[in-house]
């Protein structure tokens, strides 16, 4: 249980895909210019995940070494396929505005890399933590990441406006140049956060 | 739409990587030096145009009248997944000049976001063959331009004093931030 909890810590922060890996960069920043877009890729992502991870560390024993990557390919399409499918059908206005991002969750690297890297190699149970926590961990940066740009782009906080009337909202934040600035320095504070946790946990030691 | 707007629409007013966040982990990855970036460049325009002059048809005359258009998600990436692989091997063995230059960038390729996204797109706006093809152009020329400036941007910057806090990947982005309020200035061109 106790290495389970910690797989599922892993992706949250330690690992986080976004700030740490850095990798899986394409929609972070192109949705998250409003908080309900941020969230509703960040869930997709960690359907995809979540399900492309079970199937592959179920069948990991009978998938050759050398088709391995065609098969996860066509095991994630498949799921993205879904998603994209379901979007259209239940939320036609969140699908609209994400556009291309969805389909695109297919050739996104997190969920490759995890696929390659966790689930090809270990049970079903650590495979849903392990994607489980990278998926938050995922989603919880696109929130926040969105959160910033739609407060100063917009006034706003998933369409709850927050700023006094008096605001006047700053649309570079919404503006793709807005996105690549707010990942920049959200990017800055987190290596930032990592050296102090490293200086203290080496003064502990 | 005449072909020039097209064109222009996408290499600079909508330029894949500044304005719409496509392909950045090798704009991020590739872009150390000029030289690297213009093979990149290169080899993305080449396997794009590829990709859509296979996949238009496709799914036209063969998803379409079967009704398996759902499909496409799966069959683009398989077709731009085996397009790679027999362009690598075609190169290998009949233009090694070529395949020096631009081989080691085409296995990177098949999981680049920019080519799959043009390829849908030609679908979703409804492109005919042809304005599909200049519309694979327009992009990756525009990739072709967008890592450029940047590998011109990261040469000066070895050499320039980075605050401490931003040294390192943030001031990447800080910079892509400003090449795109650049970018911006061309949204005036096209009404």
């Amino acid at each position: 249980m106790k290495s389970l909890w910690k797989t599922f810590k892993q992706g949250i922060i330690y690992e986080n895909p976004l700030l740490m890996l850095m990798i899986g960069l394409c929609s972070a920043l192109a949705v998250t210019s409003s908080v309900a877009n941020g969230l509703g890729m960040g869930l997709a992502m960690t359907f995809v995940l979540l399900f492309s991870e079970i199937v592959i560390s179920i069948f990991r024993k009978v998938i050759p070494n050398s088709v391995r990557i065609p098969i996860f390919i066509i095991i994630i399409a498949a799921f993205t396929t879904m998603v994209d499918l379901v979007m259209k059908a239940y939320f036609p206005d969140l699908s609209k505005s994400m556009g291309v991002f969805i389909p695109l969750i297919v050739v996104n690297c997190i969920i490759m890399g995890r696929v390659e890297a966790f689930a090809s190699k270990q049970g079903v149970l650590p495979a849903i933590f392990d994607s489980l926590g990278m998926g938050l961990g995922y989603t919880w940066v696109m929130v926040a990441i969105s959160a910033v740009r739609e407060l100063l782009g917009n006034g706003s906080v998933a369409g709850i406006p927050l700023m006094p009337a008096s605001f006047q909202p700053i649309l570079f934040f919404i503006l793709p140049p807005g996105g690549f600035l707010v990942f920049g320095l959200f990017i800055s504070f987190n290596i930032w956060l990592k050296g102090r946790m490293d200086k203290t946990a080496k003064e502990r030691a | 739409m005449d072909l020039a707007k097209i064109f222009l629409v996408a290499l600079l007013v909508n330029n894949v990587v500044l304005m719409r966040f496509l392909a950045l982990c090798s704009y991020v990855g590739m872009t150390n030096d000029v030289g690297q970036s213009v093979g990149m460049g290169f080899a993305v325009t080449f396997v794009t145009v590829l990709a859509t002059a296979a996949t238009w048809p496709i799914y036209h005359f063969l998803l379409v009248p079967m009704g398996l258009t759902f499909l496409k998600i799966l069959v683009f990436i398989l077709v731009i997944a085996s397009l790679v692989q027999l362009v690598e091997f075609y190169l290998k063995k009949n233009i090694p000049g070529l395949y020096a230059a631009m081989g080691i960038y085409l296995p990177l390729i098949t999981t680049n976001c920019a080519i799959l996204a043009v390829t849908f797109e030609n679908i979703d706006y409804g492109y005919s063959f042809i304005q599909s093809i200049v519309y694979a152009v327009g992009v990756s020329l525009g990739y072709l331009l967008a890592m450029v400036l940047l590998a011109g941007v990261r040469d000066r910057m070895k050499t320039s004093p980075v605050p401490k806090f931003l040294q390192g990947t943030p001031i990447l982005f800080i910079a892509s931030s400003l090449l795109g309020v650049a970018f911006m200035g061309f949204s005036g061109l096209i009404k």
